[in-house]
């Protein structure tokens, strides 16, 4: 049976769909059946991060209202057979979906794959009941910022009023350089807030911005970014991954400085 | 960086870190500004029964304390309240 994976933030532009595209690629890197649902209806995105916005020939509106079959939506991916998008619908709104919808769609892709991880829409409106309610794992994505981060408590709040089950939380976007001179909260700032447990710690890398140009995920790469998101990928799956990216920022910190930190 | 920032002790993190948690304790205890309104005007009420206000200098507003059961911070209501005159004492 399938796990049903959202990947959600409350404010917009924290890095929602780069972190689906990575994580579900990565996934499938490591062996699993993964289908990326993206369910922001009237602002399609992930197709384009995914690089396979050429390919559309359905999408989940279609689905939903019995216009084709799941199959003949799904697109599989360029680089790996075990990878499939199922694409949002860009003319129509998020009232074309009721939470009861999504949650029967998720529901019949368990059987056929590992994870199925949905791109949440910015918000708590509809778009953001329909992703959640057929979903066993919240991902809450935040940066170390004061917007994102209120943003993220109320969705965490939301989240756990909706009884899900699992909520891991995300922090991208940290610049080890600013948190060093005490001008950016760290993840530990943020998740002592936040009182979630954390799942990854994602440095801002600009190797995100050429590999979204190119529309290749860049998990597995030997990016800092894409390193990130390949032991988020294992955390998910259950594997006790040390949190690795910023000791080793640290590292070259002090080599360059002398400076001997611990931790 | 400029000189004053130089000499500035603590980063702009800890600002952050510090309004952050303020602002979480109103928009978790669900208290509107109209709710605290309604408080505070309760409060008044009842209190200038007994002893005379400085209502300009009054300040209500919800923070966090910490706790003295749990190691941690709950919640509180912080009212400062001076009194201009104790009816109460002298009677």
């Amino acid at each position: 049976m399938g796990e049903v994976i959202v990947v959600t933030s409350g404010k917009g532009g924290v890095g929602k769909t780069t972190t689906t595209a990575n994580v579900g690629t990565g996934l499938a890197m490591l062996g699993k059946k993964v289908v990326l649902i993206d369910t922001d209806i009237g602002l399609r995105n992930l197709d384009v991060v995914m690089g396979l916005e050429n390919r559309i020939v359905y999408n989940l509106v279609d689905v939903i209202e019995g216009a084709c079959r799941i199959r003949n939506a799904l697109i599989k991916d360029k680089r790996f057979p075990n990878l499939y998008l199922l694409p949002s619908a860009q003319t129509r709104d998020k009232n074309a979906v009721t939470p009861e919808q999504m949650k029967k769609l998720a529901d019949e892709l368990r059987d056929e794959f590992d994870y199925i991880i949905l791109d949440c829409p910015a918000g708590i409106e509809q778009g953001f009941k329909n992703a959640i309610a057929g979903a066993d794992r919240a991902l809450v994505v935040t940066t170390p910022e004061v917007s994102a981060v209120r943003d993220a408590d109320r969705i965490i709040g939301l989240l756990e009023a909706n009884e899900m089950k699992q909520v891991h939380l995300i922090v991208n976007r940290i610049r080890m350089d600013m948190v060093k001179r005490g001008d950016m909260m760290s993840s530990d700032d943020v998740c002592e807030i936040l009182a979630i447990d954390l799942i990854g710690i994602v440095p801002d890398d600009e190797n995100i911005v050429i590999s979204t140009n190119q529309g290749e995920p860049l998990v597995g790469s030997d990016s800092l970014a894409g390193r990130a998101f390949m032991n988020i990928c294992q955390r998910i799956m259950g594997e006790d991954v040390p949190f690795m990216e910023l000791d080793e920022k640290r590292s070259i910190f002090s080599r360059l400085f002398g400076k001997h930190k611990k931790n | 960086m400029g000189f004053s920032d130089f000499f500035r002790k603590k980063g702009t993190s800890s600002i952050a870190k510090d309004r952050l948690k303020l602002v979480l304790v109103s928009d978790r205890a669900g208290c509107s500004p109209e709710i605290m309104e309604q408080i505070k005007n309760d409060i008044i009420a009842v209190i200038s029964k007994y002893i005379e206000i400085d209502l300009d200098g009054l300040d209500i507003k919800i923070t966090q304390t910490e706790s003295e059961s749990n190691n941690g911070t709950v919640p509180a209501l912080f009212a400062n309240i001076p009194i201009k005159d104790l009816k109460a004492s002298k009677r």
